[in-house]
């Protein structure tokens, strides 16, 4: 099973378990609904939309309310390390959290003991401290932006807002970044940076780009990199290889965005609509990528 | 003074000279750093925001630097606004420099500001602000929800609302576009 870990913006929502489903354009977990925008609604319904795509398990999210205090992220830490032993995980992916180094270690060292170890998946707060943390290497795919790209580059850097200016992203230096980032061991396994051109990376070397569809609306709205995170990680649960899933991801969210014909003032709600359409353009009857703008290097 | 003037002014000769011992106030949570920042700049000391040094970090964090030999005079003004900091420390390593470097995209109709990982786009005849992306702390979903949709002047500002890092950049990113509008 799929699990997402994350946060919402209100900080009375309680610590919350359960399926994840669309209802309409609320997101469904347990017996509480919630408004689709950016963040982890967003990766939580673009994995849901994918799994009932693909007729796979509906992913399982963990939630708990945060605006920034921290105190929502330290209690989902503290309940994930007592608990995540309960849960049958083929993959694991986690989000908008309070980046604490410490409570990353714990709730890592907590999956890490595992009888079976989950694939691991890291974006935003919770990439930012396992990052810090030096345990990049544990996880199995990091989906940076170009700019988390050049914060994961920078060794010297706790936090993308201190990412040094010659570091900082071009986009014409991203092999570079991507190089940088696993000589100074703070890459995972694989990554997905997503930029204008997005890069699928297996162990240093870069396995495939997707540069078409090119939709330059969609750097402005906010949730579009959370739904790729949400496709990859519901397809490699579905058992896709990671760069596969990777490249087929970044694929199918140029294709919704596409679709969406968006603005930079377009909801992402409305690019997430588009994803069942986009993956049944690219996944054949079999389920095999049959079309797409991968190019393997 | 706003935060995106204190980086414009942050190497003016008023700054914190390189050979005054320096010190640092550590405090909680981000949101104490940006009120005591307030408190601090409003009585006209002369300290800065920065990153704190490997053996303090935490992971979301900023400092205030200052000069230590000022530290009871600062200690005492905070105190009195309700800021105190958790703890006080010399500096012993080289600090982290925020970000200070925008990009700008313009979409025709909409602009788009970025500071760091944080971005805010505007409607460039309205005014509202349409989106705002990027970041990774879990307040960015809450700074989106409170201010997409509103006009840019009127909107709650990062500053006053947010809490992290994200927020501070966000904060960055917003007087960047704010100026541009004005113009």
């Amino acid at each position: 099973m799929l699990a997402i870990v994350g946060t919402v913006p209100d900080k009375d929502f309680p610590i919350t378990h359960g399926e994840l489903s669309l209802d309409g354009d609320l997101l469904k977990i347990s017996s509480s609904y919630i408004h689709v925008n950016r963040g982890t609604s967003a990766l939580m319904a673009a994995a849901a939309v994918t799994a009932d795509m693909l007729g796979t398990q509906a992913p399982y999210g963990f939630l708990v309310g945060d605006i920034g205090h921290g105190k929502g992220s330290r209690d989902l830490y503290s309940y994930l390390t007592e608990h995540i032993h309960e849960f049958e995980l083929d993959t694991l992916t986690f989000h908008y959290l309070q980046p604490i180094a410490h409570w990353h270690d714990r709730v890592l060292g907590a999956v890490m003991g595992l009888r079976s170890k989950p694939v691991l998946i890291a974006d935003a707060g919770f990439m930012y401290a396992a990052k810090m943390s030096g345990s990049a290497r544990s996880y199995d795919l990091f989906t940076p932006d170009l700019g988390e790209l050049a914060f994961l580059a920078d060794e010297s850097s706790p936090h993308p807002f201190y990412t040094r200016g010659f570091i900082l992203h071009d986009e014409n230096k991203a092999p570079d970044l991507i190089k940088r980032a696993y000589n100074h061991g703070n890459a995972a396994n694989n990554l997905l940076v997503k930029g204008r051109h997005d890069y699928v990376v297996h162990k240093g070397k870069i396995a495939a780009t997707v540069s078409t569809p090119s939709v330059e609306a969609l750097e402005a709205i906010g949730g579009t990199g959370d739904t790729i995170t949400g496709i990859v990680s519901a397809l490699i649960s579905a058992g896709y290889e990671i760069p596969e899933a990777a490249g087929t991801a970044a694929y199918a969210n140029r294709l919704a965005g596409e679709y969406a014909d968006p603005s930079p003032a377009t909801s992402v709600f409305e690019i997430i609509s588009c994803i069942p359409r986009a993956l049944d353009e690219i996944l054949g009857k079999d389920g095999s990528v049959t079309k797409g703008v991968i190019h393997h290097a | 003074m706003s935060v995106a003037s204190f980086f414009r002014s942050r190497r003016s000769k008023k700054d914190i000279p390189r050979d005054v011992d320096s010190g640092i106030l550590i405090f909680d949570t981000t949101s104490e750093v940006i009120s005591a920042e307030k408190v601090l700049k409003e009585n006209g000391w002369q300290i800065r925001v920065m990153g704190p040094p490997p053996e303090v970090q935490t992971g979301c964090d900023l400092v205030i630097e200052f000069p230590h030999m000022e530290e009871l005079d600062i200690l005492r003004t905070l105190r009195e606004a309700g800021v105190s900091p958790k703890e006080v420390v010399p500096v012993s390593s080289p600090l982290l420099r925020p970000v200070d470097l925008f990009n700008i995209k313009d979409f025709g109709g909409h602009l788009m500001v970025r500071a760091a990982n944080m971005k805010i786009t505007v409607d460039k005849k309205s005014l509202a602000i349409v989106n705002i992306s990027g970041g990774g702390c879990p307040d960015v979903p809450y700074l989106a929800s409170e201010m997409t949709g509103k006009n840019l002047f009127q909107a709650p500002s990062p500053n006053d609302i947010g809490h992290t890092l994200c927020a501070y950049a966000l904060q960055l990113a917003y007087e960047e576009i704010m100026k541009r509008c004005s113009q």
